[in-house]
């Protein structure tokens, strides 16, 4: 083969993507579909819950396209990230809603699974053998945190989905992946580059985002050859431009020019993006140098808590004169009345001041109105409750030097005016793990589905 | 002296990862790209966000792209109490008042 061409359809599972362009993409015979579904932008919360953060009936959608296209065409669909975290309560719920598209297809499809949940005693002995190390500013990992985590996943490498697409799985469902993966899996079974087929993954997991205009929600296409790429926008009010291209190597990353993953790092360096006709780029020289040693991500979060909200608007000028004062003499007052609550936190953003930025703001000066959301985060819902009921309506009737309008401080939006906002997670686990083999801690579930 | 806003194409932050925050400022040329990326030190990055200079992680200059990029220690894992910003997106203003 000279050529192999990969169609990714959209940005992240359940974001759509126009008909239009997929049929464009369909009709220029890719030899692989390939998404990826993950991302950690969302937050904690989906990881630490088990939830995902996108919808089920717009997951349910793209997949009807994607199945049906694919099984179809005879090529296979690779799924990175199932579910949005990637552990095993992401991989069943995106799992069903395959079965479920299957059976309303009436086709049945070879399917693998695989998980990429890892055992907490599997971390903590690597950690004691030194084998586990921070990514980023944080703190070196502890033992208490990995047995805390409520789900605790590791981005696999290529070589799982690898083997899924040896044993001839049509659709696969990865859980936690790099994202490059899913796109490049196909390409490097087949012998080309690792380093470009990582570099197209790279570009084509965020689909048209790195087209001009950009939309997480359209198809791109990926050609690739045995000394470079080339990208295209399928819908035509888009092109890739040398620089659309070029700078989506930015997007996410902390440095463009080397850009780690399991088992090595792609360097960008040497590489040259080329503007083609037909808003097309052509990609080439960029090369992958392995590590000493094959690590993996792992990424982890745990529960911290629950939290109520209450939502109000101030207008008096004289209160936001002292707006700051104000908050600070309403948590005196909490801390003093529940003297027996140790275990809750009480954080009054002030929109129209700093809530945007909080301490990083370089012009806290408030404007003519605010927009305070008082958070209450505490051990049970009930106590989250508790704190946030009492310091909104201590804020509502709280009494500052000066103050004229003596009715009442807050605007309310809403009636009831507090929400109770449920769990809360933090990430506690975001840290290279060296690992021997990069297949066994992603085991592959093989089987037959649909009907 | 000249406000960057006035020349840069793009000016946006977002997370690099749960911990980090990450911006870009880019430009239509090269000529513009030259001029600007001389002047943008993690010095005057540190100051406008009112941070020490050691948590301005890196400052590439990516020339395929026109761009400069900088990143700095988030003030919190992401979603961490106090979050402001889940996805880092709208930490960027301030680089509207630098100047070169």
């Amino acid at each position: 083969m000279d050529e192999l061409r990969i169609l990714s359809p959209t940005a992240i599972l359940g974001y759509g993507f126009p008909l239009a362009s997929f049929q464009a993409g369909l009709e220029r015979s890719p030899h692989v579909i390939a998404v990826d579904a993950g991302s950690t932008d969302p937050g904690p919360y989906y990881l630490g819950s088990g939830q995902s953060f996108t919808q089920r009936s717009a997951v349910k959608r793209d997949l009807r396209h994607l199945i049906e296209a694919a099984l179809t065409r005879n090529i296979p669909l690779v799924i990175g990230s199932a579910g949005g975290s990637g552990a095993k309560p992401h991989v069943e719920w995106n799992l069903a809603i395959v079965e479920e598209v299957l059976a309303e297809l009436g086709k049945t499809a070879r399917l693998a699974v695989i998980y990429s949940d890892i055992d907490r005693q599997l971390v903590a002995e690597k950690l004691k053998k030194d084998q586990v190390q921070p990514l980023g500013p944080i703190a070196q990992l502890t033992e208490e945190e990995i047995f805390a985590s409520t789900n605790l996943v590791a981005q696999m490498g290529l070589e799982p989905i690898m083997e899924a697409l040896q044993e001839g799985a049509e659709i696969i469902l990865a859980g936690r992946a790099y994202d490059p993966t899913a796109f490049a899996a196909l390409p490097v079974l087949k012998g080309y580059d690792l380093a470009l087929a990582l570099h197209l993954g790279k570009i084509l997991e965020c689909a048209a985002i790195a087209a001009n205009p950009g939309s997480g929600s359209d198809c791109l296409m990926g050609y690739l050859y045995k000394d470079s790429f080339v990208l295209e926008a399928l819908n035509p009010q888009r092109e890739c431009t040398r620089i659309s291209i070029a700078a989506h190597t930015l997007y996410e990353k902390s440095n463009p020019y080397f850009l780690p993953g399991p088992g090595g790092r792609l360097d960008l360096t040497k590489t040259v993006f080329e503007q083609l006709p037909g808003g097309k780029v052509r990609v080439s020289g960029t090369t992958f140098t392995p590590t000493d040693g094959y690590f993996v991500k792992l990424e982890g979060a745990r529960l911290i808590g629950y939290r109520t909200i209450s939502i109000a608007g101030v207008r008096d000028p004289i209160m936001i004169g002292q707006i700051d004062e104000v908050i600070a003499g309403v948590k005196e007052r909490v801390e003093d009345n529940f003297q027996e609550l140790q275990d809750y936190q009480l954080h009054v953003h002030c929109y129209g001041k700093n809530g945007v930025m909080g301490a990083l703001e370089p012009h806290p000066e408030p404007g003519h109105e605010l927009g305070l959301v008082i958070e209450a985060v505490a051990s049970t819902q009930e106590v989250a409750d508790t704190i946030c009921s009492f310091a909104r309506s201590t804020l509502l009737h709280y009494g500052y030097p000066g103050r004229k309008s003596t009715a009442g401080n807050l605007a309310f939006p809403y009636s009831p005016s507090d929400v109770s906002a449920g769990a809360v997670y933090k990430f506690n686990v975001h840290h290279l793990m060296q690992i021997e083999d990069p297949k066994s801690l992603f085991p592959i579930k093989m089987g037959r589905s649909g009907l | 002296m000249r406000y960057v806003k006035d020349v840069a194409l793009v000016i946006r932050s977002k997370n690099a990862g749960p911990y980090e925050l990450t911006f870009d400022l880019m430009f239509p040329d090269e000529e513009s790209y030259d001029e600007v990326r001389q002047s943008i030190t993690k010095a005057k990055i540190a100051q406008l966000y009112q941070i020490e200079e050691s948590e301005v992680l890196s400052l590439v200059h990516f020339a395929p792209a026109h761009a400069i990029k900088i990143t700095i220690v988030r003030p919190r894992a992401s979603g961490d109490l106090g979050e402001t910003d889940v996805y880092g997106a709208q930490q960027h203003a301030p680089l509207f008042d630098l100047t070169y």
